[in-house]
């Protein structure tokens, strides 16, 4: 096991390789060099700023010597300091000389991103597993049918138009919910209970609608995925040998089923994470999606490459992980890791 | 594309809407010019704001002009950069995807890789970085978004070359001489075109929606040129009066991506031998 996951590191590597040669790439697409006018929409971009920019990516130098020292700044995580946020670093803390510490904007907005993916993912897969079991065993029946109609229409509906009618329904019209940020303006003065229910109350909206929008897939993967396992040869010798109906889906079908899951919920993570976005946008959480909505519109290219690394260089821990948590799940894949 | 695949997806009723659908929505934005009530750049102080009535279907914006007609040029727009920016992911798909599932070896290697390393990276994150870089434009969307979606059609393509060129016929061919241009593009090519044709169609579902999310946000089609996400991004700031500004384009979004969904499943479940048997 510890000789695949130190393969499965090193395969890493050269991905990472690709994504800072995209990335450079990327940095050098604007017309002339992304330090001229054109490229800087924004008005405060003095020639002091333009400087700056020039310095940090080292843009008077050759090409091949901008992409070693491009590549050393994601190697050692450090992407400089924002230049819309007052000079915030990008990524991490830092300490200035007179001891002050300022936090990293990335730092900040990915602990808010990660907590609204991981509750809706829990969101999306407690509904959706459920609902796939019951249109694999209604296969063709009313129950299948419409279930399939919804995932269809879920799949298809745009998540923001969805956000902006249950923002006015629910939170307008109604006023049962906030429509924005994390907290209250009275969030502090709250007890802990009070706190609880302000947070969730605030989540409520941008964690449910990405789970509806991404809940279609899901539920047709769990379908087709005991579809499948209900026409094999063990299923056929469990129920000839009398098992209870709940015992062979529960027990025999439902297992092998989900494995697969393990694997598409990490190829979902790329996506998770580019889509909060517009949610975040909406919402004005103070994730990662907003942020990197903020740095675009305000042209603060520091930050923008921050993200746009790390947001790759967590789909690759993601499906790192998916990878080792299948391995583990599936005693066949885990001997082969063994002996391989 | 192959008649008989078309006509067994048609005979599923959910595909068969969706196909009915993508039809009437082109046929509405081609005719657009002729049927468009008004000019859908025609400000009217006026008429701000109007609810929809018998003179506008659709009521009117906060500049006054007729929602229906936005709505229908906007129409235009959609499909245009649906269908162009699928026709982009598709060409670089099939190239690369052939040459790697031809050539085999490093070029292989080399091009799976690449393809690792774009489906690594958030795609709503790359389109949206690369947007920053360039200018928000129709031509720009087209492009960025075909340039960051052609991967699956790449591993399809790969994928069909690699089955295909140990079948007989392509050895035949090869067995007699013929060269890799011929045994490309009249045998490998042509028998992997109806797997692509349907991931395309899925495509569009996917383009309209980045497109529409992309305009929404303020990066997509810019003001004036109607687009139905920029009329949502009106309906935003209007949503407390004038509830015809979210509802209309969000509808037109959910119906078109829909039909091109239901049609583009309906075409893989029948292209799937095994759907069939399990039915």
């Amino acid at each position: 096991m510890l000789k695949y996951l130190i393969k499965r590191v090193l395969w890493m590597i050269p991905l990472l390789i690709g994504i800072s040669l995209i990335s450079f790439f990327i940095m050098h697409l604007a017309p002339g060099d992304i330090t001229n006018n054109e490229a800087s929409f924004n008005p405060k971009a003095s020639e002091e700023s333009r400087q700056k920019l020039r310095e940090l990516y080292n843009l008077d130098k050759p090409v091949i010597v901008q992409y070693g020292l491009w590549l050393k700044r994601m190697a050692t995580l450090d992407f400089g300091n924002s230049f819309a946020g007052h000079q915030k670093p990008v990524f991490w803390q830092k300490t200035d000389k007179d001891g002050n510490l300022t936090k990293g904007m990335i730092q900040e907005a990915l602990p808010i991103t990660l907590m609204i993916n991981i509750l809706g993912l829990i969101i999306t897969l407690s509904l959706a597993i459920p609902l796939g079991i019951v249109a694999a065993r209604k296969y063709a029946k009313w129950q299948d049918k419409s279930i399939t109609l919804f995932n269809f229409v879920g799949f298809s509906i745009p998540g923001f138009w969805l956000s902006l009618l249950l923002m006015y329904w629910l939170g307008v019209v109604n006023n049962w919910l906030p429509i924005s940020g994390l907290h209250s303006i009275n969030y502090e003065t709250l007890d802990n209970w009070g706190k609880l229910k302000d947070s969730l109350s605030h989540l409520f909206l941008p964690v449910v609608i990405p789970s509806i929008t991404g809940l279609a897939g899901i539920t047709m993967f769990v379908k087709s995925g005991m579809l499948d396992v209900f026409h094999q040869d063990y299923i056929t010798t469990a129920r000839a040998k009398g098992l209870s109906e709940h015992k062979v889906v529960y027990t025999h079908a439902l297992r092998n089923a989900l494995l697969p899951l393990i694997t598409i919920v990490g190829l979902s993570i790329p996506g998770l994470i580019g889509g909060s976005v517009i949610a975040e946008t909406i919402f004005a959480i103070p994730g990662m999606g907003k942020l990197f909505f903020d740095a675009v519109m305000m042209r603060d290219f520091p930050v923008i490459m921050g993200i746009l690394t790390i947001g790759s260089a967590l789909t690759l821990i993601g499906n790192l992980i998916a990878d080792v948590a299948y391995a583990w799940a599936d005693p066949r894949v885990r001997r082969g890791v063994m002996q391989g | 594309m192959n008649k008989t695949l078309l006509q067994k997806a048609l005979q599923n009723p959910l595909s068969k809407a969706g196909f009915i659908i993508i039809v009437l929505v082109f046929i509405l934005a081609m005719l657009a010019p002729i049927i468009a009530p008004y000019d859908p750049n025609d400000i009217n102080v006026k008429a701000i704001l109007l609810s929809p009535s018998w003179q506008h279907w659709m009521g009117t914006d906060g500049l006054g002009r007729d929602v229906l007609s936005r709505m229908l040029y906007g129409g235009r727009i959609s499909l245009l950069v649906g269908l162009v920016a699928v026709g982009i992911a598709t060409f670089i798909g099939i190239i690369l995807g052939a040459i790697a599932g031809y050539y085999r070896g490093w070029v292989d290697t080399l091009i799976m890789r690449l393809v690792d390393v774009m489906l690594s990276i958030p795609s709503f994150f790359l389109i949206l970085a690369v947007i920053a870089f360039l200018t928000p434009s129709i031509i720009n969307v087209m492009i960025v978004i075909g340039l960051t979606s052609w991967m699956g059609v790449t591993r399809l393509v790969r994928a069909e070359f690699l089955s295909l060129s140990g079948r007989e016929f392509v050895l035949a061919s090869r067995t007699l001489g013929a060269k890799d241009a011929r045994l490309i593009f009249t045998h490998l090519l042509p028998n992997s075109l109806t797997p692509i044709i349907v991931s395309s169609v899925l495509g569009v579902a996917g383009a309209v929606l980045m497109e529409s999310g992309l305009s929404f946000l303020g990066l997509g089609v810019q003001a004036p040129q109607a687009s139905w996400g920029n009329i949502l991004t009106d309906g935003k700031d209007y949503i407390q009066f004038a509830w015809w500004l979210s509802l209309f384009p969000g509808i037109a979004i959910l119906i078109t991506v829909l039909g091109y969904n239901l049609l583009g499943e309906g075409l893989r479940d029948a292209l799937d031998p095994r759907s069939e048997s399990s039915k």
